[in-house]
Formats: C-alpha cells, structure tokens, sequence
C-alpha cells in the first residue's frame, strides 16, 4: 500500500503551523470578500459567478506561495534525506505531497461557503452552477498545485520555486486571455489557446459539467506531477 | 550483515569513494573513521539506498542496495549527519510518523516510541516542539527514530557531534549496549570514541580504506610498535651511540638535547620482540649518567590515525608526481 496518505497528513498538518499559509488563508480570502462585495448588491443576479472568474486569477499568486515549500523546503533542510531512507518511493512522496495541499486547498475555500449561505438568505440562487463551480475551482486548484510543486522539485529556493510557478501559470491562464482577445487569429493558434485554464474553466462557472475540461484539468495535473517524480528520481541519481 | 564490494562514487570530476570493501558481522559495532571529506557520509549515503553508486555493490541483511533497496530501507536505521527533522512537529508527532511512513501497526508503533523514547532519554521532552529542542536532544531523537522499528543493521553518521560531555557519555554507553542485537556502522573523527565502542574499525582515507582491524590490531600493527622514552643527562653523541649498541633497539632518536650537562632524552625503537628497557637502564647505569625516566610508550590510536591517513595524502601527491614525471 502507497505512504502517500501518511505523507499527506503530514503535510496538511505542516500548513496549519506555517505563518506563510495563514498569511495566503488571508489574503485569498480578502480578495474573494472584495469580488463577492462588488456583485452582492440589490439588483445582480444571485450566482458566484464572478467570483469564480475571479478566484482564478486570485489562486494565481495564491498556490505558489502555499505550495513553494512543499520540495524546496525539504531538499533546503536535509529532511529529503531522512524521508528518502524511509521505504518509501518518489510516486509516495509526490503524491502525498499533492494530496495534502489539495486537503488544504479545501480548507482555504471552505470559508467562501458563507457566501452560499448569504446568497441563499438574501434570494434564490440557482445551485447547479455553484456546485460546477466549486467542483471547477478544485479541478484548477489541483492543476495549480501540480505546477507549484514540480517547481518546487526543481530548486531548494522557494522564493525561485514561486516566482518559477507564477510564471509557468500565467502562461497557462493570463496570457491566453489576453491573446484571445486580439483580432483573427489562425485555427491552430486558437485551438492552442482553448487549451488555456481559463478557457477551460469558464464553463464550470456557467454551470456546465463537460468530461472533456475534466479530462483536461486532470490530464495536465498528471502530467506535472509525473514529472514531479521524474525530477525527484534524477535529482538523486546525479 | 553488510557486505560491500568496490563501491565507488564519482561526483562530477571528483572520485569521492574509490573502490572501497569491507564486511561487518552480525551483532558487530564497526567504526568507520576518517577526516573529514575522507568519503564517510558518501559511503554511508550510498548504503542508505540515498544516493546511488557510480560502480559496485553492496548487500545489507542480504539485500542488494540498488536492486532491493525498499527491502534494504526496512532492515535499516539511519541517523544522518545532520540529524535533518521537520522542526514544527512535536517528538512524539514525529516519531508516530516515522513508524506510519514504516508501516508499523498501531500497538506495535505506541510500543516502540515508548521503548525508544526511555532509551534515548527524551522522556521529559516528548511532548515539545523539535525546533525548540536543543542539539543534543535533536541528535537523540534522531536516533530514536533511526532504533524506532527495531532494524537490525543501525548506520549512525557521527552520533556525537555536537553534544555535551555527559550526552556524549551516554550515547556511547547505547551504542555499546545495542551492539550485540543490532549490527552497527558508526562513522566519527573522534578517536577516543572508536576505543570507546568499537569492536572493529575501518580506516578511510581520500575515498579509499587504508586499514582495518579491531583497536589493538591497530594499535599494535607493526609501524606501530611501542616505542621506548630514556631520559638521563650526559653527552648526547655518546648517549646515542652507547643506546644504538645496546641488543634489540632498532633506532635511536634524540628527542631534546639540551645543552652541554642538562638532561637530554630519547625515543628507542626496538626490534620486535623485544623488551630493552633492562638492557637500556644497564647501560646508562654502567655509563654513568643519570637516569631521571624510563618508560614505555604505548602508540595511541591517533597516532595511528595520523600516521596513515598522512601516508594516504603523501601516497596520493607521490602518485600524482609520478603520473605527471611519466606524462
């Protein structure tokens, strides 16, 4: 059986003892009563609609300063050493690295419930695309974590870790955007760029549930946790 | 228990483990001593399944390093170096994730920590922070969890670096007393410590072994032999020549001459076999000259430590010059 649901608790645990998540608890949740406040006035329709948009964006600069830690911490303290001589495999600690920040990641929305239950109070609000929404916002969060933590296998600097993944996000998310919007753009480009996070979310907020953006969503979070343990196996072998 | 075979580690340009073999027996405390930078850590590592070797092999409790190295990772309890922990979590917090990450069962885990945490003495300190805990109680809780699942090969890197005399003490005295159920490598730079604890040692020197053998073995291995200190006052040529003459010394040595009638003394070395020290107060006697000392001088282990790990360094700039004399 996998170590990386020991490996997870730990994690998880490790967050609610770093002053950084709890400064990152804050902000995000700062940002998201600000874009809630914005829409939560008479005459709006009653959905979380933009503040899901929003999130997106916020979770940006949120998840790489949750997660720059996660391997740069340990190959910066030794700790890798005395994990790695445990019997357990590179796929364990990956995983259960990833599966622990996710945990936390619900943490950290949960307090956005209270909006549910705002909404609920002051009108009627439809909760299929609130439910999507949530269901999308873990699915991004998942993608983002995955990111941060391949960046975080690849140096012991966490400042580098975060400021790498910031990056490869805002490649993933921003850009595309942007890009979209200008003018005729070539087929092939523009089906490049429906590849991008946003895109790709932007129905879960509308309330649609497609296999193909989970897929997607899943598939790319695969992808950089594989090359999470390929990283932490060369890493030894040099 | 640990069987090795021209394990060799090439970091880069630098060759930091050069083809090094050795054995330890079941139950046997083997020290592994050395300078620093002798390859030590790096061997140990590699043992440790941490850091793959560039060539060779090496077999703990039976099981390959590269092949097998979940197996080898079981049977196998490592303190590293710097006794790396995660600094947030309480000694108990930590020693109970440790033996989930070994899949120990629940009774047997509770079991353990408590037998572990009595025997490194962290008792009154179970329920602290480790980041608030001072060095030395750091160093023993990583030696808690290296003991937590009872494996039975132990493989310590400088167990007592950085605690007080009495902690030092006290470590030793464990160590000694887990010899015997526990197979044990243990690296230090620290002589006395080797003496202390162990029954064989292996000596590394610039990544290779230059010798091993239990302490006496070293200790009395012959450039080592025992050397004997005359100390008498007369003319220090004629005391040189009447000592050389004297059946069994070897060499003679002038150790202080002083000046013209102050006292002056010797080191002898006498062939083996052979005990001068009759034969050498005879003739100082029969000469006529004081005699204030005579005494026979163990060689201690640092002198053997010195005197081969510089042989090392010299062998090394003379193969150097050599190689380059050829070229």
């Amino acid at each position: 059986m996998s170590r990386a649901p020991v490996i997870a608790r730990r994690e998880l645990s490790g967050y609610f003892f770093s002053p950084i998540a709890y400064v990152a608890l804050g902000l995000f949740l700062l940002a998201c009563g600000a874009a809630f406040w914005n829409d939560f006035v008479p005459g709006q329709p009653v959905e979380m609609r933009h503040l899901f948009d929003w999130m997106v964006w916020i979770l940006i600069g949120i998840v790489p300063i949750l997660g720059m830690g996660l391997l740069a911490q340990e190959w910066a303290s030794g700790t890798i050493e005395t994990l790695m001589t445990a019997p357990v495999k590179e796929t364990d600690v990956v995983l259960g690295k990833f599966l622990g920040s996710i945990a936390f990641f619900v943490v950290l929305l949960a307090p956005t419930l209270l909006y549910v239950v705002l909404l609920r109070v002051y009108g009627r609000p439809d909760m299929g695309p609130i439910i999507s929404g949530y269901l999308g916002i873990v699915l991004v969060g998942g993608l983002y974590f995955s990111v941060v933590l391949f960046c975080s296998s690849l140096t012991r600097s966490q400042v580098v870790a975060a400021a790498l993944a910031a990056f490869i996000l805002a490649l993933l998310t921003i850009v595309p955007f942007y890009v979209a919007g200008q003018a005729s753009l070539p087929t092939f480009w523009r089906g490049v760029l429906d590849q991008a996070v946003y895109r790709r979310y932007a129905d879960f907020s509308k309330g649609v549930i497609d296999t193909g953006n989970i897929i997607f969503f899943l598939a790319v979070t695969a992808v950089f946790l594989f090359l999470t343990v390929k990283v932490m196996e060369s890493r030894r072998w040099k | 228990m640990i069987s090795v075979r021209d394990l060799t580690k090439v970091f880069g340009h630098t060759l930091a483990v050069n083809r090094i073999s050795f054995e330890v027996q079941k139950g046997q405390v083997v020290g592994f001593l050395g300078p620093n930078g002798a390859g030590k850590s790096t061997t140990m590592r590699m043992l440790t399944c941490y850091i793959p070797p560039t060539a060779g092999t090496a077999t703990i409790n039976g099981f390959d390093i590269f092949h097998e190295s979940e197996q080898v990772r079981s049977n196998l309890g490592y303190l590293p170096e710097n006794v790396p922990m995660y600094t947030e979590m309480k000694v108990t917090e930590y020693l109970d994730f440790r033996g989930r990450l070994r899949r120990m069962a629940r009774p047997e885990r509770l079991k353990r920590m408590d037998y572990v945490l009595e025997r490194c003495w962290l008792t009154t300190v179970k329920h602290k922070t480790i980041g608030h805990l001072s060095k030395g109680f750091r160093q023993r809780v990583g030696l808690a969890d290296a003991l937590l699942h009872n494996p039975p090969v132990l493989i310590l890197d400088e167990p007592t670096v950085g605690l007080d005399p009495t902690q030092i003490r006290e470590t030793r005295k464990l160590v000694r007393d887990l010899g015997g159920d526990h197979t044990m490598l243990l690296s230090t730079h620290i002589l006395p410590e080797v003496e202390a604890v162990c029954d064989r040692v292996i000596v590394i020197a610039g990544g290779q072994v230059v010798a091993q053998g239990t302490p006496d073995e070293l200790r009395t291995s012959r450039r080592m032999q025992a050397r004997v200190l005359v100390e008498c006052r007369g003319p220090a040529k004629e005391v040189q020549t009447a000592l050389s003459r004297v059946s069994g010394v070897a060499e003679v040595e002038l150790l202080e001459t002083g000046g013209n009638g102050s006292y002056i003394s010797a080191a002898l070395r006498s062939k083996e076999g052979y005990d001068v020290r009759e034969e050498v107060a005879r003739t100082v006697q029969q000469q006529g000259w004081p005699l204030r000392e005579i005494r026979l001088e163990h060689a201690t282990l640092e002198e053997f430590f010195i005197q081969v790990t510089a042989n090392q360094a010299m062998g090394q700039i003379g193969q150097a010059k050599s190689a380059g004399g050829a070229a």
